[in-house]
């Protein structure tokens, strides 16, 4: 077979091109309402009418192929053909927002001199109409010397039309290989140029007021807005404690039904020992936190579709640029609460380089999804359900304490990196603020889908495989009557070796031991402090008993608070120094960043332990 | 830079009054980073822009500030904005 023909989707930031390679592709790639959410290069199928298939490339938004930042020189590369020896696409996909045709019409003249067989997708029609905007699709086609396919990607509109243009301007393309270029423009030609399509192409528009200049004098107000943002990001820790517990309660139940089950069927040996302690108490202990997690991804998900982010990052600019960055940076280490893996990955989108550096080595400290078991199960162990100050919940409080000491981390980090190792000019903050949007309850309910999954995968799969390992590690050698499973094991052995160097900072030997899995992924602590209590029960009614019980009879307040501490800056996990590799290009700044995050963890759970034990907690 | 008749005096963008409309009459470009500058253009943030201050600062403070061009609002920084004269409308 030869070769697929191919096609580009190009376009400025937030015209809303991923969301047309979805919907004709069938792909689940990342959309969200502020500019530079994809960042690399996607491949799909796109079916034409005519069965044929061809390979549609989704690609991150553009200003202009003079490329400032990581992410615009993808695009560039790609559509020029020095992209990893891979060759130009045979078409172009022209993505324009109708709502703001005067900035799109820009590059997308910058496209079509190329000379390459190109289609314009009008997209977001909804949205201009919303804005009193009425377009003739026509008109702007006659304008360009291309055709126009008028859009909405989210409602799956125009998506045959647009199919079908591809595919003709691909036949074109087979039939005619040399390009034609046309007369190269300069950037103020091509500015007038856009003005004076852009005024063919609006028939009418009246003066509806528009929603988001509203909406923006109350959420950007000098004086409201950063309390409106602290208080959102409040209420939403809030709420994951609050809202999940009733589902967590539910899960945990089950967990404890599932072990009595296996306990009353299966007959007694190594193998219901490997179901109850390895399986159940392990890997179950991480799948409880499912509730808090959805519901966070929640709140994130509506923040980044409704178009708050960008405001967030604008609000936030003032204090980043304190420490030497830019509210740009505010987006990928909002991104790395969920992971610091997408986060990394979104530093693309900044054009400085040592801003981004720094950005990189910083998102480690903003407290991933993965850290939210730990917290959760140490947190409900240690910490008494009650409110203070009449409504807020205690357990949330910490919680949102330690995200808070996450974030001040980071920026004092920053402050110091930025006057040593990636010193450098101050970067500016330039950023499109996007217009607001109401979330499609679909997109919303398809994005939580999509995080529950990842989440319940890796339970599946990594957590499953590294509890198994530790729980092998832990039963074997078997222990004589009389003798501590924990003390003769291979894993006991080696956490009494390690312990040496953390019980000055109040850990024990199972959560020394707790900390070597968790390098694969964070919640495997959770999964290995399960594990290790399962195995070291003495009757089965204890190994059926919550992880919680068990930490909270078995630890004290600044042991418990030591190891909080430790996680808030414990070295990430392995596929992060992998992605910091890769985006760094080299073992450098990894190796620096796993460096400085051990140092930090260490001496801030330090700190925590020896303060808490002085205090008499 | 002398008056026009009939209107208001140049003026640095920075000092530009929340929600007065103006057009951009010059950059100093070589007071702004090169990729910046690059960026600010691509935006439409050029001479002969029609622009507006809709927001500005948080706290008090002067920074950032979010500028309407078009129908896009833009924020910048007010060392951008402080390269940019403007002539109000
Ligand atoms: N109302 C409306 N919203 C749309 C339409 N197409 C996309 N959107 C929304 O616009 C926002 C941006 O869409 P994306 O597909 O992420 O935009 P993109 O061009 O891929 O953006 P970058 O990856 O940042 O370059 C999202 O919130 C989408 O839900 C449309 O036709 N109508
Ligand atoms: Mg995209």
């Amino acid at each position: 077979m030869t070769s697929l023909r191919r096609a580009a989707l190009v376009g400025n930031p937030n015209a809303g091109k991923s969301a047309l390679f979805n919907a004709l592709t069938g792909a689940r790639q990342k959309i969200a309402n502020y500019p530079g959410v994809t960042v690399e290069r996607k491949a799909g199928r796109l079916l034409l009418a005519t069965g044929e298939e061809i390979e549609l490339i989704d690609l991150p938004g553009s200003y202009s192929f003079d490329a400032t930042s990581p992410d615009e020189e993808v695009t560039r590369a790609l559509v020029h053909g020095d992209f990893d020896g891979e060759a130009a696409p045979d078409v172009m996909v022209v993505v324009l927002d109708a709502a703001n045709l005067e900035q799109h019409l820009v590059f997308a003249q910058e496209v079509i001199e190329l000379g390459r067989p190109t289609i314009v997708a009008l997209n977001m029609v909804d949205l201009a109409q919303r804005d009193g905007l009425t377009l003739d699709p026509d008109a702007l086609s006659q304008a360009l010397g291309v055709p126009v396919v008028p859009t909405v990607a989210v409602r799956r509109k125009g998506l045959a039309e647009l199919t079908a243009a591809i595919a003709s301007a691909e036949a074109a393309a087979e039939a005619d290989h040399s390009a034609h270029p046309r007369p190269h423009l300069t950037l103020p030609e091509r500015r007038l140029a856009a003005r004076n399509i852009a005024k063919a192409t609006i028939l009418s528009q009246s003066t509806t007021r528009r929603l988001h200049a509203g909406l923006d004098r109350i959420l950007l107000h000098p004086w409201l807005g950063p309390p409106i943002l602290f208080a959102l990001l409040f209420v939403i820790f809030q709420a994951v404690f609050a809202w999940a517990t009733p589902f967590a309660d539910g899960l945990e139940a089950l967990a404890g039904l599932l072990a009595e089950l296996v306990n009353n069927t299966v007959p007694a040996g190594i193998f219901r020992d490997f179901l109850t302690e390895g399986v159940i108490a392990g890997v179950g202990g991480v799948v409880v936190f499912l509730p808090q997690i959805v519901i966070l991804f929640a709140f994130i998900l509506v923040m980044e579709a409704t178009g708050y982010m960008a405001r967030a990052a604008f609000i936030m600019d003032r204090l980043m640029a304190s420490v030497g960055l830019s509210g740009r940076s505010f987006i990928p280490l909002l991104s790395s609460f969920a992971c610091a893996i997408p986060g990394i990955m979104a530093t693309r989108s900044i054009a400085d380089p040592k801003d981004r550096l720094t950005t990189i080595l910083i998102a480690p400290l903003m407290t991933c999804s993965a850290r939210l078991p730990v917290y959760g199960v140490v947190i409900a162990a240690v910490i008494p359900n009650t409110k203070v100050w009449g409504a807020i919940g205690l357990q949330g409080l910490v919680l949102f304490c330690l995200y808070v000491a996450g974030i001040v981390g980071a920026m004092v980090v920053a402050l110091v990196l930025r006057r040593s190792v990636t010193a450098g000019r101050a970067s500016g903050f330039i950023m499109e603020l996007p217009r607001y949007q109401m979330p499609r309850l679909r997109d919303l309910a398809i994005g939580l889908w999509q995080r529950a999954w990842v989440f319940l995968r890796r339970a599946g799969t990594i957590i499953f495989a590294a509890t198994v390992v530790l729980w092998v590690l832990l039963t074997f050698p078997q222990a004589e009557p009389g003798e501590s499973q924990l003390d003769v094991s291979i894993a006991g052995k080696v956490a009494t070796a390690m312990h040496v160097a953390f019980e000055p900072i109040g850990f024990n030997r199972e959560m020394t031991l707790a900390l070597v899995p968790a390098m694969a992924a964070r919640e495997v602590a959770v999964a290995s402090l399960a594990t290790t209590y399962a195995v070291d029960s003495e009757d089965e009614a204890q190994t059926e008993q919550a992880l919680r019980e068990q930490i909270s009879a078995r630890w004290t307040l600044p042991t418990a608070l030591a190891f909080l501490a430790w996680f808030v800056f414990a070295p990430q996990c392995l596929s992060t120094i992998a992605v910091a590799r890769r985006e760094t290009n080299g073992w450098k700044w990894p190796t620096f960043m796993l460096a400085y995050l051990f140092v930090l963890a260490y001496v801030f759970a330090g700190i925590t332990f020896w303060c808490a034990t002085a205090l008499g907690l | 830079m002398g008056l026009r008749s009939g209107s208001a005096p140049n003026m640095k963008l920075e000092a530009l009054e929340r929600g007065k409309r103006a057009t951009i009459i010059s950059v100093d470009w070589d007071a702004i980073a090169p990729e910046e500058g690059k960026r600010l253009r691509a935006l439409g943030l050029d001479e002969g822009a029609r622009i507006a201050i809709a927001h500005r600062g948080v706290f008090g403070g002067r920074d950032p500030i979010a500028v309407m061009v078009g129908r896009m609002t833009i924020a910048i920084r007010r060392v951008h904005a402080a390269a940019m004269v403007v002539e109000p409308a």
